[in-house]
C-alpha cells in the first residue's frame, strides 16, 4: 500500500454513534477527503483525552490510523469549538440541522473543498448573524446547488419560456418552476409569490452580503422555508429528524 | 452466530445463542461463558437464573422519580431523611448510582431516561420532561440541579430545562463543568477549559 498508515486532517464532527461500552463511531467532514467515518476508542470515558475535541460541531485537527475497514482516531486537537453555538439552545438546534442535512446529502469519500468551506462559513455566520433563518435558507439553497440539485428558477421547466413576474408554481418533482399555464396541468406544485421567487433566486446566486441587506417579511420567510423544505423532503424521501425538534423549539419560544 | 449446531447438546446451543445477544458478547465469549456455567455448581447457576427472572418480574419504575424500584416508590423517594426540596435531574438510572456513591447529595432525583437528541429524533415528548414539570408544580421545590451529561445532547437538554423551569420561579443550577480529577491540563479541550476558567473558585 503506497498510502501512509497514519495521516492528519482537519475535520468537523457531523455525526456520532455510540459503540460498545465506551467507544464511538464518528463521521467527519474534511476538506480533502470529504465525508469519512472513524472509530474513536474510549471517548465516552471521563478520563478520555480526546472526548472534548471530538464532540459534535467541533472543528478539529485529527490524527487517524488507517484500518482494514475503518480508520481509528489516534489524536485530536480543537481548532474551533464553536462555543457561541454550543452555549445557545436555539443555535445548537440550528447547527444540528445543518450538519444532519449535510450528512444526508453527501456520500463518503468524495472530496469537496468548497462544501467544507461553506460549512465552516455557515457555522461562523450562525454565531454572528441576526437573521438565523436566512442563514439556514442560504445554506440549504447553496447545498442543493453544490450537490447537483439546483432548482431551475429562471425558466419554466416545461415550456422553457422566461418566467413572467406573476405568481408562478414551484414544482419539487420537476426540479424547478412552472409558469402559470404549465403549472395548471402539473401535479404537486405550489404557488410562489413574486418576491418569494426573487429572494429564492438571490439565495441561489450566492451573494450573502446582498441578501443580508434585504428586508424580508415574516410571511415571505415562512413561504420560502416551506417551499425549500418541501423540495428537500422530496429529494431525500424522508424527514430531517432535527427539523422536527427545531419546529418544536420555535413553537415553545 | 455460527456454531456447529449438530456437535453439542441443544441446551448448550440455546444458552450460547441467548448470551450472544448481550451487548459486548460475541460468539466466542458466549461459548466460554456457557461452558463455564456448565462446569460450575448447580446452586450458583440457579441463583443466577433466579436473579435474572426477578430482575424482570419484580422491578418497575418509581412513580415519582422514575428510578428503578421494587415497589411503587424507589428507596430514595421512600427515605424520610432525604431533603424533599431539591431535585437532581439525571439522564439514566445508573447516574443516580454514581451520584449516590459520592454520598454528598441528600435530595431527590428525577430520571429523564434519555436526553434531547434532535439528530436521533429524540424530542421533549420522548423523555420524561412532562412528568418533571408536573412534579415541580405540585410540591415546594426550591432547587432543581441539572446533572445531565456534559455532552452536546446533555447540554441541550439542560438549556431547554433551564428555559422552561426558570419562569416557574424555581432556582435552577447546573453541575459545574470543568477538569476531571486525575487528568492533565494539557489535554483539555477548549470548551472544558473555558468553563473551568469561568467557574474558578478561591481555595478554601
Amino acid at each position: 500500500m503506497s498510502e501512509p498508515r497514519d495521516y492528519k486532517t482537519e475535520a468537523i464532527v457531523i455525526k456520532k454513534t455510540k459503540l460498545g461500552e465506551a467507544d464511538r463511531i464518528l463521521t467527519f467532514y474534511t476538506p480533502h477527503l470529504g465525508k469519512i467515518q472513524a472509530f474513536a476508542k474510549g471517548v465516552r470515558q471521563p478520563k478520555s483525552k480526546m472526548s472534548g475535541h471530538l464532540e459534535l460541531l467541533t472543528y478539529s485537527m485529527v490524527s487517524l490510523a488507517r484500518g482494514k475497514n475503518i480508520a481509528t482516531v489516534t489524536g485530536s486537537q480543537t481548532i474551533n469549538g464553536f462555543l457561541t453555538i454550543k452555549n445557545d439552545l436555539e443555535l445548537t438546534s440550528y447547527a444540528l440541522y445543518i450538519i444532519e442535512l449535510l450528512n444526508q446529502f453527501t456520500e463518503e469519500g468524495i472530496e469537496d473543498y468548497p462544501l467544507f468551506r461553506m460549512l465552516l462559513d455557515v457555522l461562523d455566520k450562525l454565531s454572528t448573524e441576526n437573521n438565523r433563518e436566512l442563514v439556514l435558507r442560504y445554506f440549504e439553497v447553496q447545498l442543493l446547488d453544490n450537490v447537483g440539485y439546483r432548482p431551475q428558477l429562471k425558466l419554466c421547466v416545461s415550456c422553457h419560456t422566461q418566467l413572467k413576474p406573476v405568481t408562478n408554481q414551484f414544482c419539487p418533482s420537476a426540479g424547478g418552476m412552472h409558469c402559470p399555464a404549465c403549472g395548471r396541468n402539473g401535479s404537486f406544485s405550489y404557488p410562489i409569490s413574486i418576491n418569494g421567487l426573487k429572494i429564492f433566486r438571490l439565495l441561489q446566486d450566492g451573494n450573502y452580503n446582498t441578501i443580508r441587506r434585504l428586508k424580508i417579511t415574516k410571511e415571505l420567510s415562512i413561504e420560502l422555508e416551506r417551499l425549500i423544505h418541501l423540495y428537500i423532503k422530496y429529494l431525500l424521501e424522508k424527514d430531517i429528524k432535527s427539523l422536527t425538534w427545531l419546529e418544536a423549539l420555535k413553537r415553545c419560544a | 452466530m455460527e456454531v456447529n449446531q449438530s456437535n453439542t447438546a441443544d441446551s448448550v446451543n440455546r444458552l450460547m445463542q441467548e448470551l450472544a445477544k448481550l451487548p459486548g458478547i460475541g460468539p466466542k465469549s458466549a461459548q466460554r461463558l456457557t461452558y463455564h456455567l456448565l462446569r460450575t455448581q448447580k446452586e450458583y447457576v440457579i441463583a443466577l437464573a433466579e436473579a435474572l427472572i426477578s430482575l424482570k418480574n419484580s422491578t418497575r419504575l418509581c412513580s415519582v422519580c422514575f428510578n428503578i424500584a421494587d415497589s411503587d416508590f424507589c428507596p430514595i423517594c421512600r427515605n424520610e431523611k432525604r431533603d424533599k426540596s431539591s431535585i437532581c435531574v439525571v439522564e439514566q438510572p445508573q447516574d443516580i448510582l454514581a451520584m449516590e456513591h459520592s454520598g454528598i447529595y441528600k435530595g431527590l432525583y428525577h430520571v429523564l431516561h434519555g436526553a434531547i437528541s434532535p439528530t436521533d429524533g429524540i424530542g421533549i415528548n420522548d423523555i420524561r420532561i412532562e412528568e418533571l414539570l408536573i412534579r415541580l408544580k405540585g410540591k415546594d421545590i426550591s432547587e432543581v440541579i441539572l446533572a445531565t451529561n456534559p455532552t452536546l445532547e446533555g447540554e441541550q437538554t439542560a438549556m431547554y430545562l433551564n428555559k422552561i423551569i426558570v419562569p416557574l420561579g424555581i432556582r435552577v443550577t447546573r453541575l459545574a463543568r470543568g477538569l476531571p480529577f486525575g487528568t492533565e491540563l494539557e489535554y483539555a479541550d477548549d470548551v472544558t477549559l473555558t468553563r473551568a476558567l469561568e467557574g474558578r473558585q478561591e481555595l478554601k
